[in-house]
């Protein structure tokens, strides 16, 4: 292994770092506030990717407006089934909600197949996007940097709400005491939307740099990707922002530098996050950044 | 020799010392009540000893063997019973069927044997049943017996779920807060039940009342905690002139 | 549960033979493709039925059950088929040695096909069972696709990604049925047992249920290795019904589809699985024309692949929304049952005012 491959190699586990981190902090904010694991919000993904494909293919729009208006209407169709399949359902069990989370995605990875056909497409690639740099020996292809930078870009703009502004305080009460900040006068339904779509969004923002880091589409391409960012929000610890960033980052990270080591290993890449899971799950469920809590008796 | 022995049992949850060195001895066959203001570590009390959760320090020996820091089930084995401040029947089972889960624990016979049908099985299902039916009729509860478990009047389930705890057999018995929620012929129609059942059954009881004048009456002895320490102990009498214990429930609630 | 000769036996015996004799003429009149049908019919009741016993009864809530059909699959394919098919399929890389000679009978390959789905149950549900609710969903849907990973990568054990061919066809009506009908029995023994109370009370309230001393753990990995040993004989039936194995047939999507039957059903009840695997595998059989172009009328239609999925999945999610209970929502069919709904018809047709209702007079039976 050289360095520069080496490098070659981060570089690859940091932009799908990112894009695993993206789509983790959708499961942690809705975790965080209504102790849901969204199983839908791999499907998100997805949803996002086909509409900027639709954008650029049929409607001819550019790029840059194809994109904005795919992450807009992503998020938008976040909250819709926050509306329609979670909202009836939140007085019921919990485990009632997960059931509906599932027969979501399952309906979303059909009307896929439906909708958009299940052949895979071809994503084109912005041209800026597509061009090969060598940079010491390493060769990267410009849309790692553009993912890298969107992704910081748009945590450090996450965090800043979150933690400054009157709806980032909203969502960290909501996700401490669901109950009490309703009873404080705090609009929950809005709340909870709110943190829907800008979950959504950024997994819409994920959904398309992943079109065009692997520049294909298919109805199915949400799942792998949803349940490994779902590893990395555990990993993070689920209900924490920075914590699904940075659970994103190493899992990518990890996951690539594995099978640049151990090349015979290459099959098992998808196993390994699951492996993952399952000892985060059992040694370690509060993850990284996380805290116990107690079931009160 | 004592039933129960708690041996300066403290108990943290990060920052927070919920139970705070509590030292205490139970009889057999005594009816003594731990009250003490809301939050004062009751609960968190009655979870140590049927090991929900786990002591930081000191020591819980039940019938002559430690049991500090076993499981729940196996604590349960060993004869010690109890029933929660909420209520918590088995919703998707019937009245006799919450019974008959008490029982499963002496159940010798495993579940291939239940399946096929066995005769061994089928005798002990036969009098897990009979058993059953008597404790039911044995406190009025008989003909409720295929009624859904949480349709009963709010009472009644009280009495169910203190039934089911007494179909494991136990010989010591918590009930935690188990007149919350009562007015007061109901309470007083519950202590009453509670009498009856320690003179039927060969039992210790070890109840958690929130509300004084409930136990005044009846329980021999009482222990009063504030904030997980034993701020009194003796007798109604005692208790009730005790500046201390006055204190702790000065405009807290109601006291005799 | 007794063996009393009482009426209810009775009925339940002749209905039997009456099954049974049906199945005879099915077998030796209904053409293939019926059969298939009704042999999927049996094999679907399998998997739903056993989730049930898990989800409904237990309260765990498993995605795995694909992963455990496929270990079933593999093992009784594997020792089914001939050494001749087996040099045939493995031509990329040598099956494994110890694999290479053995051809076996069906029922004992069925019965292995269970102990190896039910061993894999034990070593995921160990660690699995540990976790609650959305969790365990989680880590058992990551199971199932770790060991479909595996059987991909395992070249020499399942052919990876080239799956088998050429399995034998082994599986008649009497040997699915028979096993949907084996399944049904053991598990309504289970359920009616004590053990089936510790279950439910481990579902409805674990906490409870410990303090009276059910042991929580036992009860879940008991649940989850009957059931997983049934899904693996079911995963076997599959097999040599279909006589090939293509690993994406045990994708997660598979425990997704059972999941819908079950919850469509009516968590809780052995006879709503029963019905809803049924209808389900018929439906999709007769839905299958949609998928291709047809005509109403002069009109014609586009076919949409990939339609009667979304039918599936939209009623699913209808179902969940706002019928919640499924169709049989826990209760069991009786034959008790059967006659006071026969007799309440009878006497709503005559216009006779309904009859009081007694306590033991209602459908219920847990």
């Amino acid at each position: 292994m050289t360095l520069p491959l080496f490098f070659q190699h981060l570089a690859n586990g940091v932009s799908l770092g990112s894009l695993y981190a993206l789509i983790a902090i959708g499961y942690t904010m809705v975790y965080g506030i209504l102790r849901l694991i969204n199983f839908a919000h791999g499907d998100i993904v997805m949803i996002a990717a086909y509409f900027a494909f639709y954008g650029v293919g049929i409607f001819m729009l550019p790029w840059w407006v194809s994109f904005p208006i795919a992450i807009f209407l992503t998020a938008v169709f976040g909250i819709f089934i926050e509306r329609m399949a979670y909202r009836p359902l939140r007085e019921v069990p919990r485990i009632q909600l997960f059931t509906s989370a599932v027969a979501v995605s399952f309906l979303l990875e059909n009307l896929g197949i439906v909708i958009f056909g299940g052949r895979p497409e071809a994503f084109q690639r912005p041209a800026f996007m597509d061009q090969t740099l060598t940079i010491g020996g390493a060769k990267v292809v410009t849309y790692t940097f553009v993912i890298i930078g969107v992704a910081l870009i748009l945590f450090a703009a996450l965090l800043y709400v979150v933690k400054y502004t009157r709806v980032g305080v909203a969502m960290r009460a909501l996700s401490k005491d669901i109950e009490t900040t309703g009873l404080m006068g705090v609009n929950t339904d809005r709340i909870i939307s709110l943190a829907f779509a800008i979950g959504s969004g950024l997994a819409a923002v994920g959904g398309i740099l992943q079109a065009i880091k692997f520049p294909q589409i298919n109805p199915l391409m949400g799942v792998m990707p949803g349940l490994k960012a779902f590893v990395a929000a555990v990993l993070g610890g689920i209900g924490n922002i920075t914590g699904a960033m940075i659970g994103g980052f190493l899992l990518g990270i990890a996951e690539i530098l594995i099978v640049a080591f151990f090349p015979t290993l290459a099959g098992y890449r998808d196993a390994f996050s699951f492996g993952i899971l399952i000892l985060l799950l059992l040694f370690r469920p509060t993850g990284i950044m996380g805290e116990v809590e107690p079931e009160k008796v | 020799m004592s039933l129960l022995n708690l041996e300066r049992v403290v108990k943290r949850f990060g920052g927070l010392t919920a139970v705070n060195e509590f030292s205490t001895t139970l009889e057999e066959g005594e009816l003594c009540a731990l009250i003490g203001p809301n939050g004062s570590g009751k609960t968190t009390i009655f979870n140590l000893i049927t090991g929900i959760y786990e002591p930081t320090e000191g020591d819980i020996a039940f019938d002559g063997k430690a049991i500090t820091g076993q499981r729940p089930d196996t604590i349960a084995g060993l004869g010690i019973a109890r029933t929660f401040q909420n209520i918590r029947l088995f919703h998707g089972l019937d009245v006799l069927e919450n019974v008959l889960v008490g029982h499963h624990l002496r159940l010798k016979a495993g579940p291939l044997a239940a399946t096929l049908g066995l005769p061994a099985y089928v005798k002990e299902e036969t009098e897990m049943r009979e058993k059953g039916m008597e404790l039911l009729e044995s406190l009025h509860l008989g003909e409720l017996a295929h009624e859904v478990a949480t349709s009963l009047p709010y009472g009644q389930q009280r009495k169910l779920e203190i039934a089911r705890a007494l179909a494991t057999n136990p010989k010591l018995l918590l009930l935690d807060e188990p007149a919350a929620g009562m007015n007061q012929t109901e309470s007083r129609e519950l202590m009453d039940f509670i009498l009856h059942i320690l003179d039927t059954f060969d039992l210790t009881v070890f109840l958690i009342e929130h509300q004084m004048r409930v136990v005044m009456g009846i329980c021999p002895r009482i222990i009063v905690i504030d904030h997980g320490e034993t701020i009194a102990e003796g007798a109604p009498q005692e208790i009730q002139n005790n500046p201390r214990v006055i204190e702790a429930y000065l405009g807290v609630g109601d006291y005799a | 549960m007794d063996m009393k000769w009482n009426r209810n036996t009775i009925l339940t015996l002749v209905a039997l033979v009456v099954f049974a004799g049906f199945l005879y003429y099915a077998q030796n009149h209904f053409n293939y493709y019926v059969l298939r049908i009704m042999n999927l019919c049996a094999i679907f009741t399998i998997f739903a039925v056993t989730f049930n016993l898990i989800f409904g009864y237990t309260g765990q809530f498993s995605l795995g059950h694909a992963g455990f059909a496929a270990v079933g699959a593999y093992a009784a394919a594997l020792l089914t088929m001939s050494v001749a098919q087996k040099e045939a399929n493995f031509f990329l890389k040598p099956i494994l040695p110890f694999l290479a000679n053995i051809e076996w009978h069906f029922l004992p390959s069925l019965f292995m096909a269970g102990i190896m789905a039910a061993i894999v149950a034990l070593i995921v549900g160990g660690p699995a069972l540990r976790l609650r609710g959305d969790y365990l969903a989680m880590a058992t849907l990551g199971f199932g696709e770790i060991i479909r990973v595996v059987f991909v990568n395992t070249q020499r054990l399942t052919n990876g990604s080239l799956g088998l061919k050429g399995i034998p066809e082994y599986t008649t009506l009497y040997w699915s049925w028979g096993a949907a009908l084996l399944t049904i029995f053991v598990l309504k023994r289970l359920v009616n047992s004590s053990y089936g109370r510790a279950l439910r009370a481990v579902r409805d309230d674990e906490v409870a249920a410990e303090a009276l001393g059910v042991r929580l753990f036992y009860h879940k990995i008991l649940a989850f290795v009957v059931s997983s040993f049934f899904v693996g004989v079911a995963g076997g039936l599959l097999a040599n019904l279909i006589s090939t194995i293509d690993p994406k047939v045990f994708l997660f999507t598979l425990s997704y589809q059972i999941v819908g039957i079950a919850v469509m059903g009516g968590m809780g009840s052995l006879t709503g699985s029963t019905i809803a695997a049924c209808l389900y595998t018929v439906f999709l059989e007769v839905l299958r024309p949609i998928e291709s172009p047809f005509n109403i009328g002069s009109l014609r239609v586009p076919g949409v692949p990939g339609m009667r999925m979304v039918l599936f999945s939209a009623l699913l999610l209808f179902v969940i929304l706002f019928y919640r209970k499924g169709i049989f929502g826990g209760k069991e069919f009786t034959w008790d049952g059967l006659f006071s709904v026969v007799k309440r018809l009878g006497n709503r047709l005559r216009k006779k005012p309904p009859a009081p209702v007694a306590a033991g007079d209602e459908e219920v039976e847990r």
